[in-house]
């Protein structure tokens, strides 16, 4: 099992989001946070010059599926996210101890 | 003195509108802080409605407005609103109730002490800001006050033009605020770490509340319901509306255009019109609404951007700086077919001249007392909060609550 941590732009999530479901992947949880790579944040102005911000606003989708299902859910991440331009984002790849499904109490590979 | 009732009328409901600018002083300033302080920020008005309202009923008006003491100060038969009731002064707006005069003055009085807060905001002690309130409003507004519209005050006598309080209100808390600035120090962290506005919409609400609460504060101060009230309240809106597009344009100039910018220009515009309103042909706001813009726009970048001064909502800049300009606009702009007084432009230089001397004397005055009784606060129970509450914020550290609670949205 493998977990998918992707750091995308925010206006990417709708098309992102479509392109896992076709995939039939529908679990995940997505959440607001900021941060920085090589875009290196934006000027924005106050009432007389300029100011600096650094850490900008993305979105992180995290995924746990199952090994062989990674490629296809990354690759369609990849093609859906991106723009081409720096601030993309980053996707991470983690291995996963374990899964427990609350309502059931299922583990593992069929908590998935 | 027989009661005008459509005066009456006017008067109590721009009183009322005048005291609405303070909530909406809050909220203008609280959205310009960083999140941690906008309640702090926006308590900082509160309180002082509170405070200033119970002083100005006690002493407040009557050290302003009571029996001329030397052209100086007034006495104090007007203590506790003794010989203050429901008849008109005899000398004060005559056609409306004392106590409506009394309250109309008094809602300036609060916005005043208040205007100075946006300087000292995300440091300064609670404590000390209200200690420091009362002796500003004995010692500096109310000796101020009665210079300018004291019957007796010796500005006033001198011919020094103030329709609404450009002096009285605005060089006197923008100057103050400076004086202030320097005794408590830069927030730590400035410049340098971000300082980001954390709600530009209720900057932009309550620019709107000013605006509003604006038409009392220059049109009331006609004091009567009539021909030189719809003046001053044509005039009002057209300086705001000038110095808020001006604004704009400067940012768009610079960069783009800016929301907190437009909103910024158009409470200065406000400011510019104050002293102005109505003694200048409505018209003539235009002009002194475009100025006051530039002026204060590049006012922010000298004090701030380049002499570092952390005056961090810019009341030295926008109320100190656009209020002299709009006590010399005064002088230029004034116009004897308004109000019988010809400025500059009708070939009277001299008024200008009175304005200066207006100007200088008011900024000199309330700079070296508030650098006293501020010092004073400083070394009694010290004027700013430790270090770790100024990093927790003042909302937490100084009154135990936070603008946005619970962890589910």
């Amino acid at each position: 099992m493998k977990k998918i941590e992707a750091i995308i732009r925010e206006e990417r999530l709708d098309a992102v989001k479509q392109a896992l479901e076709e995939n039939s992947y529908f679990g995940m949880t997505v959440s607001q946070v900021s941060g920085r790579g090589k875009q290196k944040g934006i000027p924005l102005q106050w009432r007389a010059g300029e100011y600096r911000v650094d850490l900008l606003p993305k979105l992180k989708i995290e995924l746990v599926l199952l090994d062989e299902d990674v490629p296809v859910a990354v690759s369609a991440i990849v093609r859906n996210a991106r723009t081409g331009e720096t601030g993309d984002g980053k996707i991470f790849i983690l291995p996963v101890d374990g899964v427990v499904r609350v309502r059931t109490g299922d583990r593992d590979e069929n908590a998935i | 003195m027989t009661i005008n009732t459509g005066d009456t009328a006017w008067i109590l409901i721009s009183s009322a509108l005048v005291l609405l600018m303070t909530p909406g002083l809050a909220l203008f300033y609280g959205g310009m802080a960083r999140r941690k302080n906008l309640l702090s920020t926006i308590m900082m008005s509160f309180a002082i409605m509170g405070l200033i309202g119970i002083i100005w009923a006690l002493w407040g008006y009557s050290l302003s407005f009571g029996a001329d003491k030397g052209g100086f100060i007034g006495g104090l038969n007007f203590l506790g609103f003794l010989n203050v009731g429901m008849e008109p002064s005899g000398i004060y707006a005559t056609t409306v109730p004392h106590l409506a005069f009394m309250a109309f003055q008094g809602m300036f009085a609060i916005i005043t002490v208040a205007l100075i807060t946006g300087a000292v905001v995300e440091r300064i002690k609670f404590s000390a800001l209200l200690l420091f309130s009362t002796l500003w409003l004995t010692v500096v507004y109310a000796p101020v006050c009665h210079w300018v519209w004291g019957d007796g005050g010796w500005l006033g006598g001198l011919g020094a033009l103030d329709f609404a309080g450009g002096t009285v209100v605005h060089i006197n808390a923008g100057v103050s605020a400076l004086a202030l600035v320097m005794l408590l120090g830069k927030r730590k962290g400035f410049p340098g770490d971000t300082m980001e506005a954390n709600n530009i919409p209720m900057v932009a609400l309550g620019a709107g509340l000013l605006w509003f609460g604006w038409f009392g504060f220059n049109a009331g101060s006609s004091l009567a319901s009539d021909g030189l009230a719809a003046s001053a309240f044509v005039a009002t809106n057209l300086s705001a509306a000038a110095a808020g597009f001006t604004w704009m344009i400067i940012s768009w100039f610079h960069n783009r255009p800016s929301l907190l910018g437009t909103v910024t220009g158009a409470v200065a515009g406000l400011v510019a019109i104050t002293p102005a309103a109505g003694f200048v042909s409505p018209l003539a706001a235009i002009p002194i609404g475009i100025v006051v813009s530039i002026v204060c726009y590049y006012s922010i970048v000298l004090i701030k951007n380049k002499l570092g001064f952390d005056d961090s909502l810019d009341v030295f800049a926008v109320h100190g700086m656009g209020g002299i300009w709009g006590a010399l606009a005064t002088g230029i702009f004034a116009s004897s077919a308004v109000a019988g007084t010809p400025g500059l432009i009708e070939g009277n230089g001299a008024q200008v001249g009175i304005q200066v001397v207006g100007i200088l004397v008011v900024a000199a005055f309330a700079f070296v007392v508030t650098l006293i009784i501020g010092k004073l606060v400083d070394v009694t129970i010290g004027l700013r909060v430790g270090q770790s509450e100024e990093i927790v914020g003042l909302d937490l550290a100084q009154h135990g609550e936070r603008a946005y609670g619970g962890l589910l949205r």
